[in-house]
């Protein structure tokens, strides 16, 4: 049975519609929840932000202001009908736009996300091929051992364990904030690290570094872990099938047999997971930057919650969830086209 | 082979090792006020920040040194415990209860039950975890039973997504089809004959959800939406401990040793547990 190409691109366009049809109606959810959990809160986010002595009167006026009056309902809607303008509200606590402090602190939450999961591919995918290629010996089991203990800590505690180690008993990388404050920044984006590499800055791009490595690798330890478990697993079923057998035979090493065949087919499986995982790592930014001071969104997000900010929290959350169902969608995408299954017919 | 065996051996340690930590720490935190060596709140200044008791400087009675208002560490670890194992229990099983019936409605069940259930669990997982259990303490006010509500809220997906797969592997094996030749209801299929199959692995998330809660607990407790500011808790004492970490470092490694122990614990307890329970390696 073979699939003409138009026959692929039609089923890989219906299946696209499908998950962006179900990614919307997820995002309305979280959008609904969300919007309800914080309509529940008790404190009123008005009376936080007037200073004492202020008047009935000057209540009433925010209140309408930031349409607290309005039912929780109504409400809703006139919220949802901004957010598709691209109009997230005003923050409540810092009186800015909520979608440019959003956008302001993004690029710094992705930058340690994606650092923190470029550490994890290349540590976890190491030990992988290392513990494949030397199965059933002592560096196997040493390998299951330490991965084994690193996917059980969370990354809230490594962070702890980081911070003891190299910022107290050999303090060599810095364990607080996003650069050092007397430098000069010449930026024009918030993508520091980024703009530090093309602007050949480089004194900028390892004081950046350093400053990230302790929480990037705090988030990287368990994904490591993740990937290291499966895909040494799955290439231990590989190494045993009939054509890799054949390119032994052919005199390739037991590297270049993994790293030239096996890889290849051992990886479909993992990805899939790296996607959900890759999630995890970005909702673990949350308090990982708290712990380490860094000016990213889940830092500000905590700051929100304290303040009752709740037009901030509603753009962050939403935010974070945009970025979960398309990393779920992109996955997903690359999955359908890289399975041989799909991709031969 | 033997890999059943070994793996069944293996099984042995960890099941002794990680659950003679927990039964340890469980005692600890019970006799709480028979075995502290002091008040847990008690201040006392002409006492701050003494080192543990193999540094010089450090006071009999005071084997883990004090923090900065002079309480004593060990103490403090032992009454956190007990915060800590009542949000363990009490989250975990709350979390299990919700989230396996709905994962073993869903997955034995199907149709528009398993549809609804799984866009609900899409919408959840749609949130980053720890700054909804925040959220959610904001929102019920601090103490124990919103860190329990808060915790059951989010991390019952956890129990819903293994609980639902592995169901609908069940309810396609030849026994389910047996049994409903023999004319047993679809209800009754499912709790007599299609949950005890997934009960191992229930137990084992069980064991790894009692270690999230614990870690979910210290983290509001670090930035401070917990419990209140007196009773100490384990993330409370680390939060001290990291303001305080140039000056007295035992304030953080002690109560970070005795977190690291009980959630690997946990998480290995409840895989040892499976394998024993897991009828395909006997």
């Amino acid at each position: 049975m073979s699939l003409r190409a138009p026959a692929k691109i039609y089923m890989l366009l219906q299946r696209f519609l499908i998950r962006l049809l179900t990614m919307v109606v997820t995002l309305f959810g979280v959008a609904v929840v969300v919007f309800v959990v914080i309509r529940v809160a008790p404190g009123d986010p008005i009376a936080m932000m007037l200073p004492p002595g202020a008047t009935d009167a000057d209540i009433a006026r925010l209140r309408t202001l930031y349409g607290l009056d309005k039912t929780v309902v109504q409400q809703f809607f006139i919220w949802l009908a901004g957010v598709v303008r691209g109009d997230f509200g005003t923050s409540i606590s810092l009186r800015q736009d909520v979608l440019g402090l959003v956008f302001n602190r993004l690029p710094a939450t992705l930058e340690l996300a994606v650092v923190a999961l470029a550490m994890a591919i290349v540590l976890g995918g190491t030990t992988a091929v290392l513990g494949a290629r030397e199965r059933g010996t002592m560096v196997e089991t040493g390998i299951d051992i330490v991965s084994g203990a690193a996917l059980s800590i969370p990354d809230f505690l490594w962070g702890l364990v980081l911070i003891l180690l190299f910022g107290v008993l050999v303090p060599i990388f810095d364990i607080s904030g996003r650069v050092s404050p007397q430098l000069d920044l010449p930026f024009v984006t918030q993508f520091y690290l980024f703009e530090s590499i093309l602007r050949l800055r480089l004194d900028l791009t390892f004081d950046l570094l350093k400053h990230m490595l302790m929480p990037a690798v705090a988030l990287a330890l368990p994904l490591a872990a993740i990937i290291s478990q499966l895909l040494k697993q799955s290439l231990k079923e590989v190494l045993d099938l009939d054509y890799v057998v054949l390119a032994r035979v052919k005199g390739f090493s037991e590297t270049q047999v993994i790293l030239r065949e096996a890889l290849r087919n051992a990886a479909l499986p993992t990805l899939t997971l790296v996607g959900v995982q890759f999630t995890f790592l970005i909702g673990g930014t949350v308090i990982v930057e708290r712990l380490f001071s860094y000016e990213g969104l889940g830092n500000m997000a905590i700051d929100a919650v304290i303040n009752r900010d709740l037009p901030l929290i509603q753009g962050i959350v939403l935010v974070f969830a945009l970025l979960f169902v398309l990393i779920n969608l992109t996955v997903d995408m690359m999955y359908a086209l890289l399975n041989p299954r799909l991709r031969h017919g | 082979m033997d890999e059943g065996r070994v793996s069944r051996h293996r099984a042995g340690a960890k099941l002794w090792l990680a659950g003679g930590w927990l039964l340890l720490a469980l005692l600890a935190a019970i006799l709480a006020p028979l075995v502290a060596p002091q008040d847990p709140l008690a201040q006392d200044l002409m006492l701050e920040r003494l080192p543990p008791f193999w540094i010089d400087g450090a006071e009999p009675g005071y084997w883990l040194g004090t923090d900065s208002l002079g309480r004593d560490l060990l103490s403090r670890l032992i009454f956190g415990g007990r915060i800590a194992f009542i949000v363990a229990f009490a989250a975990a099983s709350t979390a299990c209860l919700v989230g396996s019936a709905l994962g073993l409605v869903a997955g034995y069940f199907g149709g528009w039950a398993d549809r609804v259930i799984s866009r609900i669990v899409d919408v959840w997982m749609a949130f980053p975890p720890v700054l909804f259990a925040i959220l959610l303490v904001a929102v019920l006010g601090t103490g124990l039973s919103s860190v329990v509500l808060a915790i059951a809220i989010i991390d019952w997906t956890r129990f819903c997504r293994v609980i639902r797969a592995e169901a609908m592997g069940q309810s396609r094996m030849d026994y389910v089809e047996n049994a409903r030749i023999a004319g047993y209801g679809r209800v009754g299929i499912m709790l007599r004959e299609v949950l005890p199959n997934v009960v191992p692995s229930i137990v084992a998330l069980l064991s790894l959800e009692m270690g999230i809660a614990i870690i979910v607990e210290a983290i509001l407790s670090f930035v401070n939406l917990s419990i209140s500011t007196d009773d100490p808790t384990w993330g409370g004492i680390i939060a001290e401990g990291r303001l305080s970490i140039h000056q007295a470092w035992w304030v953080l490694v002690f109560p970070l040793v005795t977190l690291i122990l009980t959630v690997l614990s946990f998480s290995q307890f409840g895989e040892a547990l499976k394998t024993r329970f897991d009828p395909v390696l006997w």
